[in-house]
């Protein structure tokens, strides 16, 4: 899901966002401060945060990324590895180094038995909103007239303008849309493990796999890239805590080694 | 003449070092169909590039409906009304053929122009409408791209070279559904390569050769020597 957001916004603005990895985490610290102020449950914080996060995704876009965007693909990489190191040296003054965790009560050690396997309930939601998310956002994509615009101008911004649309405003939309999708990661990762200032790098990381893995800009082929690294990483897991990382990245040397362009390259999005 | 739907005062522009356009002067009533001429390379696209506000020019230097619309941008631009058929068409190839319709209408403009309408103008793309825009012959592509800029429903509509590279039967069938495009009172200026195409569905012709008008005239009286004149600069 949070690879999603970055499919996102490269699919629409061929953007690579270095930043987005600290935004995830971001999302987790705004939860835990939401749920530290008002008490609630970490799940419906995402009512606080998903849309506290647009925001930031729009202003930002309109603020400053839109200065950078060009023939270049430099300028933008800078200024998202700029605003990484700020984010992270923010959290480091604001939450301290610690790692830090959400809690979620019972619903983290919750589990149903399913034909003998008990699953967790928590991986389960995860993997249902994950679902639910690329869903609306595929519908979005191809059945709205917002999704058209997006598709206009991720595919020729100067005639999009002759359109009447103003890319810029459809950069923010874009980089909005794409935080607040984030937002729901950062929350449930949140929930799930503890996080510290620099967790965001390594997410990134994963992120790009599952982009690449995926296809680049196919949303379905992204979740697919996502559950391939999470099933590599448990596979390790077992056998050596130490593979865990390992075996996520070996596995996207392999898909890569057999299909360069992706499993599910872009097909009409 | 009653006040101008388009003018442009002592137009320049650029790309980068180079300069493309020097000084072009023009008015254009309304209701009025003007074409433009040039050789390749003349600045014609350029022209209507910076008309439409893909390329950005100081306020004055281009007036549309009585606005210095010169630095605007594009978008702001369409929303007052003028929309461009683009050189090669440029479909948005993700769109399907009735999508690129629709985009064109999303301003909302009220007008005789909608998917219905565009279908009765050019009814093949009414079978067509779910196909990609990029499974279309060039000639039906054509039919997209000046359907896309209708379904607007602009003041002025610019059109740049629609008969590019398309057979003589197909340009022929563009052509003949010109007049009931341009018939009821929409402004246009036509971009053509081919000079006795242009005359015929125009009122008056402008010709441009290295970025400078160096000839205007009505379209029925203007000589073919005076073209030839200005078109090659040759006597
Ligand atoms: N993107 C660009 N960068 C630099 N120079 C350009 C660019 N586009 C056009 N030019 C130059 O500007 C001049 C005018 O080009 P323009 O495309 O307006 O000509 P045109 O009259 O439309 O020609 P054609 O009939 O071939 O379409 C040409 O000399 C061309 O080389
Ligand atoms: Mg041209």
């Amino acid at each position: 899901m949070f690879a999603a957001g970055l499919s996102l916004i490269f699919g629409v603005m061929r953007l690579v966002n270095i930043a987005h990895g600290d935004f995830i985490v971001l999302s987790a610290y705004l939860g835990l401060t939401v749920v530290a102020s008002t008490g609630m449950h970490p799940l419906l914080a995402l009512i606080i945060v998903v849309p506290t996060m647009a925001a930031i995704g729009y202003f930002l876009q309109r603020g400053i990324l839109n200065q950078t965007l060009g023939d270049d693909i430099l300028p933008p990489l800078l200024v998202t590895f700029g605003l990484s190191v700020i984010l992270q040296n923010l959290f480091l003054a604001g939450y301290s180094a610690d790692p830090q965790k959400m809690d979620a009560g019972a619903l983290e050690t919750a589990s149903v038995s399913v034909a003998g396997l008990s699953l967790g309930i928590l991986p389960l939601l995860t993997f249902g909103i994950a679902i639910v998310v690329i869903a609306s956002l595929q519908y979005m994509f191809f059945c709205t007239s917002l999704g058209r615009a997006f598709r206009a101008v991720s595919d020729n911004q100067d005639i999009a303008q002759l359109m009447g649309l103003n890319k810029r405003h459809m950069f923010g939309l874009a980089m909005g849309i794409a935080l607040g999708v984030t937002a729901i990661a950062g929350i449930l990762l949140g929930i799930r493990t503890s996080f510290d200032p620099t967790a965001g790098s390594a997410r990134l990381i994963f992120g790009f796999e599952a982009v690449i893995i995926g296809g680049l800009g196919n949303l379905w082929g992204t979740l697919a890239g996502g559950i391939i690294l999470g099933v590599a990483q448990t596979i390790g897991a077992k056998i050596d805590p130490g593979w865990q990382l390992l075996s996520g990245h070996i596995a996207f040397l392999i898909v890569l080694a057999i299909r360069p362009q992706g499993l599910f390259p872009r097909v009409s999005g | 003449m009653p006040d101008p739907i388009l003018s442009l005062k002592k137009l320049d522009a650029f790309y980068g070092d180079f300069q493309a356009l020097y000084g072009v002067d023009m008015e254009m009533a309304e209701g009025e169909v003007i074409a433009i001429i040039g050789a390749n390379g003349a600045g014609k696209s350029t022209l209507l590039r910076s008309i439409s506000g893909l390329m950005s020019n100081e306020s004055d230097q281009v007036n549309f409906l009585g606005k210095g619309i010169g630095a605007h941008r594009a978008d702001e631009i369409a929303a007052l009304g003028l929309a461009l058929v683009p050189e090669g068409r440029q479909l948005f190839p993700s769109l399907s053929v009735e999508e690129n319709l629709l985009i064109g209408g999303r301003l909302n403009r009220k007008g005789p122009w909608d998917l219905q309408s565009v279908f009765d103008l050019f009814p093949v793309l009414k079978e067509r409408r779910a196909y990609p825009s990029t499974a279309l012959s060039g000639g039906q592509q054509q039919m997209v791209a000046i359907g896309r800029a209708l379904m607007a429903n602009p003041d002025l509509i610019l059109f740049d070279e629609i008969s590019l590279g398309l057979a003589p039967v197909i340009i022929k069938s563009i052509y003949d559904a010109l007049p009931g495009i341009v018939g009821d009172g929409m402004s246009a200026i036509i971009v053509e390569q081919d000079i006795s195409k242009a005359l015929s569905v125009s009122d008056r012709v402008y010709c441009l050769m290295e970025g400078r008008v160096t000839l205007k005239g009505a379209a029925d009286s203007i000589s073919r020597e005076a073209i030839s004149h200005a078109y090659f600069g040759i006597d």
